[in-house]
C-alpha cells in the first residue's frame, strides 16, 4: 500500500504537488496523468524516495519499488553493456561487493530475451536505439522482480512495435498482482490499458477509476490548473486553517 | 643489443632515474582510473581544477615548513578538500554549468599559490613547485607515492560498482540507496591524494598530465569501463618510461616529456583507435549486410 496524505512536493518552495491525499491499492495498476509541469514525475520520485516531502505524509514501502526512469536521465552514452545494464537488477541482494551468481546471470539473460534482445548481452548501450534501451531498462524491472514498480513516462518517442511489447510486460505484472504505476501522455492507450487512473495538476483533480477521471470537466479543470504558477504567491495558508 | 641499451642502460646505470621510474609506476597504477571516472562524469577540468587548487595550501606548508613533503602535503590535502567541497557547491548551485565558475576558481587559486610563495622563495624553489622535480624525488615523497597509489587501488576495488552506476543511472543509484553522495565524496578525495602524489614528481601544473591524458586516450580503445581503466594504465607506464628515455637521451625536461609522450598516446589514440577513432571514420569500410 502506498498512501499519501497531504502530501506536498515542492523545487525549490514552489509546489510540484500539492496537498494530494490518496492511496495506490496492492495490486492495483494506475496511470498518472496531466500537463506538463503538474507534478507527475515528482511524485513518482518521491514514492521511490528520491525527493523528500515538503508537508504531509508519504507512506510506500522503499525497499520493494523498483523506479523505471525517464531515458534523458539516463546516460546512454556510457560505456557499459546491456548485460551489465541488466545484472544492476540484482542490486538488492549484491550490492557493492558481492558477486553474480550463476544462476542471477541466466535470470538477466532470460530477462533480455523475455524483451526480444536475445544476444544483445555484450552490446554497448551507446549503440542501441532508443526502443532497444526502453526494452533493456525494463529488463532491469524484471531481474528486479519487485512487488511495485514505477514507469516515468515509459513509452516516449517509441513505435508501435515497442509499445505494444512493452505493455505485455506491464500486463503481465499486472496479473501477478504487482502493483504498477506509470506517468503517461497516451489518453487512448490510459483509457484502454489502466483501470485506475490519477490526473495531476499540482493538485489531484480526480483519482479512480479510469472513465469517470478522462471526464471532459476534469480535463478542463486539470488544463486550466496548469496555466503556470502566480508571480505573487504568498506561503501557502492551507495547513493553518 | 643497442636498442636493448638504449632503453635498460640509463635505469640500470642511474638511481635517480630508477627512483623516477618507481614513482611514476605508482602514480601511473592509481590515477589513470580515476581519470577515467573523471571522464565519464564529465568532470575532466575538475582535476585540473584540484591541481591548481592545492598550490595555496602547499605555499603555506612550504612558508612554514621549508620544502619539506609532510608539511607541503598536509596544506595541500586541506586546500584540495576545500576546493573539492567549494566545486561540489558551485556545480549544484549553477546546475551543472559549472565551468566559467571552476575556471575562475582555479585562477585564483593558482595566483594566489604563486603569490604566497614568492614572498619567501627564489625562482628555483617556485619552479619546482610548478613543474616538479622527478628527478629529484626523495624518500619521503616516493613513500607517499606508493603509499597513496596502494590506498586508491584499493579503494576503486570497493567503490567500483557504485561509481559505475552513480555515472551511468544516479536515479537507480539513489533508490537502491547507494548513498553516491559518500561515494563521491570519496572518489573526489582519492583524486585530491593523487593530485597530491603526482604533485611531487610533474608539479602543480602538470600533476593530472598522468591522470587525464591517459584516461582520454583508453576512451579511444575500449568500449566498457573495465578495458578503459587497464587502457590508461598501460598508456600512462609507457609514457611514464618512454618520457625518462626521451628525457636522459635527448636532455629534456623530464616532467614535461613524460606529460608530452601520453599527449602523443592520446593523439595517436584519436587518429588510430577503434572506438570513434578518426582513421576508422576516414576509412569507410564497406557497410554491413544486416
Amino acid at each position: 500500500m502506498i498512501q499519501l496524505e497531504n502530501l506536498t512536493l515542492s523545487h525549490g518552495r514552489r509546489p510540484a504537488v500539492h496537498h494530494v491525499t490518496g492511496q495506490f491499492a496492492p495490486g492495483s495498476l494506475t496511470a498518472i496523468i496531466g500537463p506538463n509541469g503538474a507534478g507527475k514525475s515528482t511524485l513518482l520520485r518521491a514514492i521511490a524516495g528520491l525527493h523528500r516531502p515538503d508537508g504531509g505524509r508519504l507512506v510506500a514501502p522503499r525497499d520493494s519499488i523498483a523506479l523505471l526512469p525517464q531515458v534523458a536521465a539516463v546516460d546512454r552514452a556510457f560505456p557499459i553493456s546491456c548485460l551489465d545494464v541488466v545484472q544492476l537488477g540484482h542490486w538488492s541482494r549484491a550490492g557493492a561487493f558481492r558477486a553474480i551468481r550463476p544462476a542471477e546471470r541466466a535470470r538477466s539473460l532470460e530477462a533480455l530475451a523475455a524483451v526480444g534482445l536475445e544476444g544483445f548481452g555484450r552490446r554497448p548501450v551507446g549503440s542501441l536505439s532508443v526502443g532497444q534501451f526502453q526494452r533493456v531498462l525494463f529488463a532491469r524491472l524484471l531481474v528486479q522482480d519487485a512487488p511495485v514498480i514505477l514507469l516515468d513516462e515509459p513509452f516516449n518517442a517509441l513505435d508501435t512495435r515497442t509499445v505494444t511489447d512493452l505493455l505485455a510486460l506491464v500486463r503481465r505484472w499486472h496479473g501477478e498482482g504487482r502493483t504498477v504505476v506509470a506517468v503517461l501522455h497516451d489518453l487512448d492507450l490510459v483509457q484502454r490499458e489502466f483501470p485506475q487512473t490519477l490526473l495531476l495538476a499540482r493538485e489531484a483533480i480526480a483519482w479512480g477509476p479510469t472513465e469517470e477521471v478522462l471526464r471532459p470537466e476534469n480535463r478542463l479543470r486539470a488544463r486550466m490548473m496548469a496555466e503556470g504558477w502566480l508571480d505573487d504567491a504568498g506561503a501557502c495558508a492551507r495547513d493553518a486553517a | 643489443m643497442a636498442l636493448l641499451d638504449l632503453i635498460w642502460g640509463p635505469f640500470a646505470e642511474f638511481g635517480f632515474l630508477r627512483r623516477a621510474m618507481v614513482g611514476c609506476l605508482a602514480l601511473s597504477l592509481a590515477a589513470p582510473p580515476l581519470g577515467v571516472f573523471l571522464m565519464l562524469r564529465r568532470m575532466s577540468l575538475t582535476a585540473d581544477v584540484l591541481a591548481h587548487g592545492i598550490l595555496p595550501g602547499i605555499a603555506a606548508g612550504f612558508l612554514v615548513a621549508g620544502l619539506s613533503v609532510t608539511a607541503m602535503s598536509i596544506g595541500g590535502l586541506l586546500a584540495g578538500l576545500v576546493v573539492a567541497l567549494g566545486a561540489g557547491a558551485i556545480s549544484r548551485a549553477t546546475g551543472g554549468r559549472e565551468d566559467a565558475a571552476l575556471a575562475a576558481l582555479y585562477l585564483v587559486a593558482l595566483a594566489l599559490g604563486v603569490t604566497l610563495i614568492s614572498t619567501r622563495a627564489g625562482s628555483v624553489e617556485l619552479s619546482h613547485l610548478l613543474f616538479g622535480s622527478v628527478l629529484g624525488v626523495d624518500d619521503p615523497a616516493l613513500f607517499m607515492m606508493a603509499g597513496v597509489s596502494s590506498l586508491t587501488l584499493v579503494a576503486l576495488a570497493f567503490a567500483w560498482r557504485p561509481l559505475v552506476v552513480e555515472c551511468f543511472d544516479p536515479s537507480f543509484a539513489a533508490a537502491a540507496r547507494m548513498r553516491g553522495g559518500a561515494w563521491h565524496m570519496m572518489f573526489l578525495g582519492l583524486v585530491v591524494l593523487n593530485v597530491l602524489a603526482a604533485f611531487q614528481a610533474l608539479g602543480t601544473l602538470m600533476a593530472v598530465g598522468l591522470m587525464m591524458l591517459p584516461a582520454v586516450a583508453a576512451r579511444h580503445w575500449a568500449r566498457n569501463v573495465g578495458g578503459m581503466a587497464y587502457a590508461s594504465v598501460a598508456i600512462a607506464i609507457f609514457s611514464s618510461a618512454a618520457g625518462l628515455l626521451l628525457s636522459y637521451h635527448l636532455d629534456l625536461p623530464s616532467g614535461p616529456a613524460i606529460v608530452l609522450v601520453a599527449g602523443g598516446a592520446w593523439v595517436v589514440s584519436l587518429v588510430a583507435g577503434p572506438v570513434d577513432g578518426l582513421l576508422a571514420r576516414w576509412l569507410r569500410r564497406p557497410h554491413l549486410a544486416g
